[in-house]
């Protein structure tokens, strides 16, 4: 039995390496990732007052342009501790009701629709619901804070992690502004260069915003809590009942053990 | 007329058994029902299968009533049950890493096979049966990872639904019949669905049935692969054979118990297993205009993707991949050493199995990764090693020289 038990862990051992090698963050379609503030973003989507900071600044600051199609009002409420009363008051600025979902009303434009975020815009911006589902956590931290000025581009920024990005820094207000310190000429080292500096040493802050450093760390932690937790709104909950059942099976599986070896004691 | 064999039970159990079978199913099946008494650690997974099975069904039974399969509505509905549907999300959670768990156990189910000469005469049908469940699974587990309609939903269709267009003369005609559309599409979601839902499992639970009947037949195998029925007491009854209920039905109780523990601590804390059981591409609705910059399918299927690639040709790349998963049946067939159990085969036919699982596992992990010429070249060595293990073994296990199998059953613990 010795025996074939290492060969036994010896075959979880290569699965659980096959396993480990293969998972891996999600990557956008240029391959590599630039994500100059670390790829290990400690934020907490189970913790209500950071939910409910993060939202504040996600209806403040994001709400107008980019919907949250599967999250409803209501749910919010719920999960942010809020009466749907105060959460209707102090974070809607539209006419929805409690049950709706986070809808927006800009246009989408586009051939044959009047005109709207096509044009504008050059894309539509796109639904938040499942953003950190799909570039997960550490992205959306770093995008947030990855921001700089590039005059090279229609909309006048640009961004380290997601490059060329189509939308201005929404919260330039708060950060301040930041230069791309080897952004010696417009358009010389574009974020997606291999070469390009991909440390927070890349910037240079050039004008302060109405957030010292630390107070913006903060908010775009809270942001990026409010969206894991709009990606999955189970997760407030899915850990502490995890708790439970699998101290349930622990229990029950002990008894099962205790019952087999009753059964199993004349076996030689 | 009672059946001469009719027991004498009374009450309900006697009612029915004078009507249908009862006892002497349970008998037969259960009750005198003689397993070896030495079975390890990996005889668990074949009952393990059996809960991942039910596992599979029960949620899938509370998700057909919310899902909808239609191009309009897959997506938002699968978010509709993480969301809105009371467990909603549990369910889902265990349907997902379901049937990563399903794979694992089956995976190492097979293993144990190989290693104690499962498959071996007289249990080739056993065998037969247990890859036709393989092939059977392979294919439910693609139909239902189209289901939620994502990205890599999308695109894996596209990418093995267009495999079967590498036949000759009617292979574009095929992919149509499949897809019901020229792309993947909503007629696709829909026959996909019914499948998912009616066919296939219809179909697996059809062969586990007779993967079990066969295998109550012969009797079971054990780690010597030591004929039990070789040596019996007065009674009839096999020396080192135990009735199943209930040794084995508490040990694998006990089995489940610990297996559910994990597979609990899955659900509840890693439900996504870092993007491997559930890919982060799969959280963006299916978008035919915006290709996945890769597209790689769920772990259990990249052995088998890893092949294709490795062959430049489309359909002799569809013939090598088809061909490593039929190939198996002819397993019993191949190996023609006179003991079953790894236990008591030669150094060689170790190797031999060592050599396969290694490049059964790397494939696996290759086929997980974007392409590069170092990657494909492992690929086909891989390959190589994969098929070169069934051409081997005819040989090698008739040469190897066996040690001396003992007459009963070892137990060692």
């Amino acid at each position: 039995m010795i025996k074939l038990n290492v060969q036994f862990a010896a075959v979880l051992t290569w699965a659980a390496a096959a396993l480990g090698l293969s998972s891996s963050a999600p990557v956008n379609a240029a391959g590599a990732v630039c994500l100059p503030f670390g790829g290990d973003v400690q934020v907490n989507a189970t913790d209500v007052p950071t939910l409910q900071r993060g939202a504040k600044l996600y209806f403040n600051y994001c709400s107008s342009c980019h919907s949250l199609q599967y999250m409803r009002y209501g749910r919010l409420a719920q999960d942010l501790q809020l009466s749907e009363e105060d959460l209707m008051k102090n974070l809607v600025f539209t006419d929805a009701k409690a049950g709706d979902f986070v809808t927006i009303s800009m246009p989408k434009g586009g051939r044959g629709n009047p005109p709207g975020s096509q044009e504008w815009f050059g894309v539509t911006p796109p639904d938040l619901s499942l953003v950190a589902r799909s570039r997960g956590v550490d992205w959306i931290y770093n995008y947030l804070n990855a921001y700089y000025p590039d005059p090279s581009r229609p909309i006048g920024w640009n961004n380290l992690t997601f490059p060329n990005s189509s939308m201005p820094n929404p919260l330039w207000e708060l950060q301040g502004i930041q230069e791309q310190v080897a952004h010696a000429h417009a358009g010389e080292a574009k974020a997606a260069d291999a070469h390009v500096d991909c440390t927070p040493a890349a910037f240079k802050k050039v004008s302060d915003g109405s957030r010292t450093a630390q107070q913006f760390d903060t908010d775009t932690r809270d942001l990026t809590s409010f969206l894991e937790y709009v990606g999955e709104p189970a997760i407030i909950k899915r850990e502490t009942y995890g708790v439970w059942a699998i101290l349930y099976l622990s229990l029950l599986t002990m008894l099962f053990w205790l019952l087999k070896n009753e059964y199993w004691k004349d076996i030689h | 007329m009672a059946r001469p064999t009719a027991s004498s039970a009374s009450g309900i159990i006697g009612w029915l058994d004078q009507r249908i079978p009862v006892v002497d199913f349970w008998n037969t099946h259960v009750g005198q029902y003689y397993a070896p008494k030495n079975f390890n650690l990996w005889y668990y997974f074949g009952s393990l299968s059996l809960l991942m099975l039910v596992n599979q069904i029960v949620t899938g039974i509370f998700l057909t009533m919310h899902y909808s399969p239609t191009e309009e509505g897959a997506f938002a509905s699968v978010e509709y049950i993480m969301r809105d549907v009371p467990f909603g999300w549990i369910i889902r959670y265990m349907h997902a890493a379901g049937a990563s768990f399903f794979f694992i156990v089956v995976y190492l189910h097979m293993f144990r096979g190989l290693m104690y000469g499962s498959y071996k005469k007289p249990r080739e049908l056993i065998w037969v049966l247990g890859v036709m469940i393989f092939l059977a699974l392979m294919a439910e587990a693609f139909l239902g990872y189209v289901l939620p309609w994502g990205q890599m939903s999308f695109w894996g269709a596209q990418v093995i639904v267009s495999l079967f267009g590498a036949v000759p003369y009617i292979g574009q005609d095929l992919v149509q019949l499949i897809q019901g559309d020229y792309l993947p599409s909503g007629a696709t979601i829909s026959r996909f669905f019914a499948l998912h839902v009616i066919a296939m499992p219809l179909a697996i639970l059809l062969l586990v049935v007779l993967h079990l009947g066969a295998l109550h037949e012969v009797g079971s195998n054990n780690p010597d692969g030591v004929d039990i029925k070789a040596k019996k007491d007065s009674n009839g009854k096999p020396l080192d054979g135990i009735p199943f209920h209930p040794y084995y039905t508490v040990k694998d109780l006990f089995g489940a118990g610990f297996f559910l523990c994990i597979f609990a601590f899955v659900v509840f804390f890693q439900p996504t297993f870092g993007g491997l059981f559930l890919e982060h591409d799969n959280f963006i609705e299916a978008n035919p205009l915006v290709t996945p910059a890769l597209i790689k399918p769920v772990w259990y299927f990249t052995p088998y993707y890893a092949m294709l690639r490795a062959v430049p040709d489309k359909l002799l790349g569809v013939m090598v991949m088809g061909g490593a998963t039929l190939i198996l049946f002819a397993l019993p067939w191949l190996d023609r050493s006179p003991v079953k159990s790894i236990r008591y085969r030669g150094f060689w036919s170790k190797v031999l199995l060592f050599t396969f699982t290694a490049s059964f596992l790397i494939l696996g992990y290759l086929g997980s990764q974007a392409g590069t010429d170092t990657t494909t070249l492992i690929s086909r060595i891989c390959t190589v090693i994969y098929f070169g293990f069934f051409a081997a073994l005819p040989f090698v296990s008739a040469w190897d020289q066996p040690k001396p199998v003992p007459d009963r059953v070892t137990m060692h613990d």
